[in-house]
């Protein structure tokens, strides 16, 4: 074999190689941090038309008129939206069948009895309105997350009735009180859910539980140079990691979009999204804990995952691969209807009754700890053998 | 004059079966006697297979290895319940994992790491016993013991790992699972938990031993398959009496660096380096939350991790503004 057919043959291969890998260059790198310390942004621009496309705001209906007859004064059983005029009421309904209905049902009988609009036996209705109060708690309370981009259904929905990204809780591998061959939550390619697990990785293919449900610690990295007492474990360091990486797939980026990681607990060294996606944290933990936990009896069984639980939300929910949902383009901001609730005009406050009956009970008060964060399973992820005072809280 | 300049050894020596060298033959299982020759493996190596000597610490040691290789395989194939095709499919992610950090060093139930500590025993077991064997089959042909002291310096950082360093942390939690990709996120996982393990010096000379190692692996068998047409091959004779195999491989290295090893120094350079990149290695993890926390700021302690200037706004902990409020 002569030189040139050598050069052939190895270029052959190499092309051979390369094609097991999956991504072709060139991948766009984006530079976030100073020069040498490797803060960059990888992307496969032929991945991220698709991605691209799947990620466009919906339909947004033409504005309402704000005055005219409030829609709790013509319709009965008006609770959530009582600050809405008839125009901004109807406007919400066609929206929420636009994002919402499933595309054999896109109708109001989803959701309502057709022969008694106001009947709220059917569950897809309770569980709207309880989402609309959680809509306008998100745009109202967690700006320290969605900022003035805000949410809507169609954020999570995008036109279907269950959200393309919720979780449920992992039934496990069947094996956790076995005498050989437990897993301890992590160790396989695919999740007792069937799913493929976190980064393709061996962690923990759980990470939600504890820490979209429960509040276990996150934080694990020693705060000092020389040992000060820190007693997080290793295998929490798993739990973190596996968390991380959910959220790194969630928004499609690269652990440096938010940290430095040369130093990762390192606040100083970290960008300012790392404070938002801390933030997103806890309303998804919020949003769990106080909306979707306390509606498990009202969903039926179908809509529930194999241990009987509700499902709920994590960082993929609402980002569905990109760093910012829409890639930041705002629908909220054309929907004043799901801000915060307006104050009522003097005349209906007084209207009102005086104490409105909320059927959608634990919606203030703190919401029952599901029963997997108060007795953790086998599996869920536990503490160092120091005292709890000296954990620190994520 | 054979040539050297090929993936395979071209010369296949043909002698009489080699018996090797008397002894006294202890413990229960003795030398064997019989040998046979294999063309293919003479390709790769010595034609001649045998005769075996396991010996007693051989012969235990295999027993101890299979013991705990069973243990961990039987766990992965159980997780899988017991599904042989699932048990391929996966077989990179599943491990057999350390007890949980609330049993301490006490001894957890066979199911929550009482399989992985009895596992890690027999390694453990194999391993020392294949040590002592490497150690008094060295003695017997009256060679040194440089095998054997190579081998305890891997040894030095395998303790560390599943060992050394969970009793001084006080939790076999700490220690490694068995398993392919479970070690590797392990490994991940130690780094994020003790400050990032790149600023630990011991690492980093580790690091330097073992790319080292690599590195002079491949310019010493460059330089003697070079040379071997010169008869650069017989290095034991060619270190007393320097043949032109031996002048040209000094000057091709003068030429381009400047300085040579010699037909001795080069394999003490070998020895050294991958001594040193376990035996740094094992230093590296042990001081790791025994006596350092967090590497990251040791380094910026010490002045070694640079400062760059800032890019972004600053950041402050959301912990320390609102207490978790939104």
């Amino acid at each position: 074999m002569n030189m040139s057919n050598r050069i052939k043959l190895a270029a052959i291969l190499g092309v051979v190689l390369l094609a097991g890998c999956g991504e072709r260059p060139p991948i766009t790198t984006v530079q976030l941090g100073f020069r040498g310390t490797g803060m960059e942004q990888n992307y496969n621009p032929r991945l991220q038309e698709k991605v691209a496309a799947a990620n466009q705001v919906g339909a947004v209906q033409p504005a309402a008129d704000p005055s005219g007859p409030l829609a709790k004064d013509i319709y009965q059983n008006v609770e959530v939206l009582s600050d809405l005029s008839v125009g901004e009421f109807v406007r919400v309904m066609t929206s929420m069948t636009e994002w919402v209905a499933p595309a054999e049902q896109k109708d109001c009988t989803y959701c309502h009895n057709i022969e008694d609009m106001a009947d709220g036996s059917k569950y897809t209705y309770k569980v709207a309105r309880r989402m609309l109060q959680m809509t306008r708690d998100i745009n109202s309370n967690w700006k320290s997350h969605v900022q003035e981009t805000g949410v809507t259904c169609h954020t999570c929905h995008r036109g279907q009735p269950v959200p393309s990204y919720v979780w449920f809780q992992d039934p496990g591998s069947g094996r956790e009180n076995a005498f050989v061959g437990t897993r301890a939550g992590q160790n396989s390619a695919v999740t007792g859910l069937g799913i493929t697990t976190i980064g393709h990785s061996s962690l923990p293919y759980d990470p939600y539980t504890p820490f979209l449900l429960g509040s276990l610690p996150i934080r694990v990295e020693g705060e000092t140079a020389l040992p000060t007492g820190n007693r997080s474990s290793i295998q929490q360091a798993e739990w973190t990691y596996s968390l991380m990486v959910h959220m790194s797939n969630s928004l499609g980026v690269n652990c440096t979009y938010c940290h430095n990681t040369r130093a990762w607990a390192s606040w100083e060294e970290s960008r300012p999204q790392r404070a938002t996606a801390w933030y997103g944290i806890r309303m998804a933990r919020q949003v769990n804990n106080d909306y979707m936990v306390p509606l498990t009896d009202v969903f039926p069984a179908k809509r529930l995952g194999p241990t009987g639980d509700v499902a709920k939300v994590n960082c993929q929910t609402c980002h569905q691969g990109v760093y910012k949902p829409y890639y930041g383009a705002s629908m909220a901001k054309d929907y004043p209807e799901l801000q915060r609730a307006r104050p009522l005009p003097e005349a209906a406050v007084e209207a009102l009754p005086a104490d409105p009956a909320d059927p959608a009970a634990g919606a203030s008060a703190p919401a029952e700890a599901p029963a997997a964060v108060a007795a953790p399973v086998a599996e869920a992820p536990v503490r160092g053998p120091a005292p709890e005072g000296q954990a620190r809280s994520g | 004059m054979a040539e050297y300049q090929n993936l395979f050894t071209r010369v296949q020596v043909e002698a009489p079966h080699y018996a090797g060298v008397p002894h006294s033959p202890k413990g229960i299982w003795s030398r064997g006697v019989k040998a046979s020759a294999s063309y293919w493996l003479g390709k790769v190596g010595d034609a001649q297979i045998g005769p075996f000597y396991l010996g007693t610490t051989g012969v235990l040691s295999i027993l101890f290895f299979i013991l705990a290789f069973e243990i961990i395989g039987l766990n992965m194939l159980a997780s899988v319940n017991w599904n042989p095709l699932q048990f391929v499919r996966q077989l990179f992610w599943l491990a057999l994992e350390p007890p949980a950090p609330e049993y301490g060093l006490r001894l957890p139930p066979l199911a929550h790491g009482g399989w992985w500590l009895m596992a890690g025993m027999f390694l453990t077991a194999s391993v020392i016993l294949w040590w002592i064997r490497t150690y008094s089959l060295a003695r017997k042909l009256k060679l040194g013991t440089h095998t054997a002291w190579a081998f305890a310096s891997a040894i030095w950082l395998f303790l560390v790992l599943g060992f050394i360093r969970p009793v001084m942390m006080g939790s076999w939690s700490e220690a490694v699972p068995f398993g392919i990709f479970a070690h590797l996120d392990w490994t991940a996982a130690f780094s994020l938990r003790y400050g990032n393990l790149l600023y630990n010096p011991f690492h980093a000379l580790s690091i330097v031993f073992l790319y080292g190692s690599v590195l002079l692996f491949a310019m010493h068998a460059g330089t003697i398959m070079a040379v071997s047409r010169f008869g650069g091959e017989r290095e034991v004779e060619q270190a007393l009496d320097r043949g032109t195999a031996s002048e040209r491989a000094a000057l091709f290295w003068r030429w381009t660096m400047g300085f040579n090893a010699t037909m001795e120094s080069i394999h003490r350079w070998a020895w050294w380096f991958a001594v040193l990149c376990t035996l740094t290695g094992g230093i590296g993890i042990l001081l790791t939350g025994t006596a350092v926390d967090n590497w990251y700021l040791w380094a910026v302690k010490h002045g070694v991790a640079p400062a760059y200037p800032p890019t972004f706004p600053a950041v402050t902990d959301p912990a320390l503004l609102s207490g978790g409020a939104p």
